[in-house]
């Protein structure tokens, strides 16, 4: 709890305690801890005065801003008509074999989450997906298995795949 | 800065600048480091280009990042100009290729071909 | 069973399917099926050299195969263990990569991919602010006004909006505080035109911005970019202190009284956000719905002062054209359209990309002369241009001169420069559903139209798609087209049922085919497609009753085997496996029921 308090001012300083950047607050949040808590909504909408509805509409607004857990890895795949053509349906499937779970789930054990996100405009090194940020081009199967070998594997850099 | 001139001051001296640094310069090496760049393994490339250099002791030799050239489906993409000679852009240019890049273009001055994007009509 | 070889072929490569088939004919035709395995691996290392196979145990590497290649590996290497030399993986990796000699006119482009766009000097060394200097020390706000006129430059982002009227209202609305706002919330799946400019030349649209702020008298502007970019955002953010560092941007600009500064602001993954209202709210720290205009932003924009906002694009342009002149930028285009226009070529073609051509180029030069042609030279049937707001051209106007005014006239629009081309074994009706599924899902649900109607239209073709389509469908998705267009809103409603609409204009004949024979055409959606073993082809290996999922196909070995449509999912494994090529895809339709 104290911890995320922490966060909350360190991500509130950043932003000058404006409350303007609710929106980017939020998500710096959502980025940093996995996700927004009940708690954290409430103390974001005390620190910047704003009224604790405005805060929760807004949250629950973009998808980029999570009001539920995540897992301690996010996995995020570009599902539009590009990357879709370009062999996305075998990586989707690939990622879902080897995590055990569906898009928009999180792995038991909390490790892993699937997520969907919105055209990266990278198609033409589709299929694209980021791993904790990092984006991987040109995926195949084979790939996902090495690059998820490589997380599971103890390091958290991710330059294996080409990013940085 | 507080006036034309000065703006004009700047752009003099960053166009001496580049003639500048083309004097020590044999080789001039561009890495395309846009977000498509990236995706497709640009930084792997950039620093085997600097360790590769490095390793052959190759000093003469400016390393440059610029954005997407807009060929994206050969990033990565890298760039050598020899001098005033023709730029060969070179696509899928990974990390693995780079020793024989530096090895036969950058320090034996023979383009590979066979990497370079050609121009079609 | 332990077998003698084992083969991985490269089954993602290009022409995989054809080079796999060959082999297993061989290997059926040599009786080896029980000594050799054959496996699929997507790739076999890190970049595809054509069809590439690897014979294990001794692990040679073919590479760059055709199906005759695959017969010799048979009958030398397998047959008679003579490994075939010329066939072999040599080291190096011999990719022919083409690039089309340019039909393209940078403006817009023209320093990315060549300057170094984390340092200003760059920029500067070829004219950079060169513009900006010129306008605040020699021109006033109206000449910047009349030369734009001059221009034509017409809003980059969408419906095409004279920038030169945009800047005007807002320059005249009353108010001491007002506002320059950059729409860099680039959100059409396959469109990156922004992108790229950010993150290659993100100087020439803070620049612009500058120069608009100038002509309606605005101190301070607002960058918002979509989180799903964070390269652009950290260019521009260098690029952001650079120019304050040498005073571009801050107070009393190059000596003179005009001072202006910028702010970075990033999205959170709403679609919606790209409509200039709902993305005023977004910078506002709200939920990014849109909201009615009148007012516009001209008059009542971020927090209700006068506002201008254009997209990454259109002022990457401005710059270009106060150094060049009006007339220079005018020279190019058509009578209406002018300049050049960036578009994202993406589908169904040879070549895809990011381009920048004069505006009236034809369709044809696009997708044949830049694209390169159909993939696999099939045949072209639609493009798809202006994103999910957008709607599809056919054929007969291949030789349209793409600009505004066109694309309207065909039903489609210019939007961000989406460019999708599609071939004969695309579904139109399932294309408009697919879009219809992104409008549905990106609604921001504030409007009723927008938020029910696109749901309803949704239902309607996903029956349709399934085989449940009513006389009647189409008129109903007709009229609903027309009130949604009518009643919504903001842009992504009133966009919405385009794709809809052109596709019911341009291709109405697939969608009865759906709907009173229950036929696909294009042979793509699912439950009016059936899988069929030719008999005559089949020699019953029982490949791909071993391989189906679902324990659908029936057969005994060496006899013909049959798949059961009702059990059947349509997975495509069974044809995929296949070695003689004996299944198809069918799609007979019914008659209606009495």
């Amino acid at each position: 709890m104290e911890e995320h308090m922490n966060l909350l001012t360190t991500v509130l300083e950043r932003y000058g305690g404006d409350p303007e950047a609710l929106v980017e607050i939020l998500r710096d949040l959502s980025q940093e801890n996995g996700y927004v808590s009940q708690d954290l909504l409430v103390a974001v909408a005390d620190r910047l005065r704003l009224p604790r509805s405005h805060v929760h509409s807004v949250a629950s607004f973009y998808s980029m801003i999570s009001v539920e857990p995540r897992g301690r890895h996010t996995v995020q795949m570009c599902q539009d008509a590009p990357c879709h053509v370009a062999g996305g349906r075998e990586v989707w499937q690939a990622l879902e074999e080897a995590l055990g779970i569906h898009f928009g789930e999180t792995t038991p054990d909390g490790e892993w989450t699937l997520q969907i996100t919105s055209c990266l405009g990278l198609c033409s090194v589709g299929p694209v997906i980021t791993i904790d940020g990092e984006v991987y081009g040109n995926m195949t199967p084979t790939k996902v298995q090495e690059l998820l070998g490589h997380y599971r594997g103890g390091c958290c850099g991710g330059n294996q795949g080409g990013a940085a | 800065m507080k006036s034309l001139e000065e703006l004009q001051k700047i752009k003099e001296r960053a166009l001496e600048r580049r003639r500048m640094s083309a004097e020590g310069v044999r080789v001039r090496v561009v890495v395309a480091m846009g977000t498509c760049g990236i995706a497709a393994g640009a930084r792997d490339t950039m620093t085997a280009i600097l360790d590769e250099l490095e390793k052959q002791k190759v000093t003469d030799v400016a390393v440059t990042q610029t954005g997407c050239i807009g060929l994206c489906e050969y990033e990565p993409i890298v760039q050598v100009q020899i001098g005033d000679g023709e730029m060969v852009t070179y696509g899928k240019l990974s990390a693995e290729r780079v020793p024989a890049l530096v090895e036969k273009h950058v320090v034996g001055g023979e383009p590979i071909a066979e990497w370079a994007i050609k121009q079609t009509a | 069973m332990a077998y003698r070889a084992n083969i991985l072929i490269s089954s993602a490569a290009p022409g995989a399917q054809e080079v796999e088939q060959a082999l297993l004919d061989k290997i059926y035709e040599h009786h080896l099926d029980n000594e050799v395995q054959v496996m699929q691996a997507a790739t076999l290392g890190p970049q595809l050299q054509g069809v590439e196979l690897v014979i294990y145990p001794e692990g040679t590497h073919y590479v760059h195969l055709t199906p005759e290649d695959a017969r010799v590996i048979v009958e030398e290497h397998l047959l008679k263990g003579r490994p075939v030399e010329r066939l072999m993986f040599k080291g190096i990796e011999v990719e022919p990569l083409e690039a089309p000699a340019s039909k393209e006119i940078r403006v817009v482009l023209r320093n990315v991919g060549k300057i170094d766009p984390g340092n200003i000097d760059d920029y500067i060394a070829v004219d950079g602010y060169a513009a900006l200097g010129k306008v605040l020390t020699e021109m006033t706000p109206e000449q910047v006004l009349e030369e734009l006129k001059r221009s034509g430059l017409r809003g980059r982002g969408g419906a095409g909006f004279p920038t030169h009227l945009k800047w005007t209202f807002a320059r005249n609305a009353p108010g001491d505080a007002k506002f320059v706002i950059c729409n860099g919330d680039e959100g059409d799946p396959g469109a990156f035109m922004n992108r790229r400019v950010l993150e290659g030349d993100p100087h020439a649209v803070i620049e612009g911005m500058a120069i608009a702020a100038y002509v309606i008298g605005a101190r301070q502007g607002y960058f918002y970019v979509r989180a799903e970019y964070p390269i652009a955002i950290s260019t521009l953010r260098i690029a952001i202190q650079q120019a304050r560092d040498y005073g571009l941007l801050g107070e009393n600009i190059l000596g003179t009284d005009f001072s202006f500064d910028l702010e970075v602001r990033m999205g959170a993954g709403a679609f919606v956000c790209g409509e200039e209202t709902a993305l005023m709210q977004s910078i506002e720290g709200a939920r990014g719905m849109p909201t009615t205009r009148p007012p516009f932003p001209a008059t009542k924009g971020l927090w209700a002062k006068p506002s201008n906002i254009n997209n990454v694009e259109t002022y990457a342009n401005v710059p270009q054209i106060i150094l060049n002149g009006g007339g220079w930028f005018a020279s190019m285009g058509t009578e209406k359209s002018k300049g050049t226009k960036t578009f994202a070529i993406a589908g169904k073609v040879k070549r895809t990309g990011l381009i920048e051509v004069p505006l009236g180029v034809t369709i044809r030069e696009i997708v044949y002369d830049v694209g390169g042609g159909i993939l696999n030279d099939k045949k072209f049937k639609a493009v798809q241009t202006g994103g999910p707001m957008g709607g599809c051209i056919p054929e007969k106007y291949l030789d349209l001169p793409v600009d505004y005014e066109n694309l309207a006239k065909v039903g489609s629009i210019m939007g961000s420069g989406g460019f999708v081309v599609m071939d004969e074994d695309t579904c139109m009706v399932d294309i408009a559903r697919f879009f219809m599924e992104f409008t549905q899902d990106e609604s921001c649900g504030k409007c009723v139209p927008c938020r029910v109607g696109t749901r309803r239209m949704l239902e309607i073709l996903t029956d349709i798609c399934e085989g449940r389509g009513q006389p009647g469908d189409i008129e109903r998705l007709e009229a609903m087209a027309k009130y949604i267009a009518r009643a919504s809103l903001c842009g992504l409603g009133q966009g919405a049922p385009n794709p809809v609409l052109s596709t019911i204009e341009h291709f109405r004949d697939e969608y009865e085919a759906h709907i009173y024979e229950k036929r696909c055409p294009a042979k793509v959606c699912k439950p009016l497609i059936e899988y069929v073993i030719d008999p005559e082809t089949c020699i019953g290996c029982t490949r791909c009753a071993r391989n189906c999922p679902v324990n659908a196909i029936a057969g005994k070995p060496k006899q013909t085997h049959v798949i059961d449509p009702s059990v059947c999912v349509r997975c495509g494994i069974c044809k995929q496996v296949c070695p003689v090529n004996a299944i198809s895809i069918e799609s007979k339709g019914k008659l209606p029921e009495a």
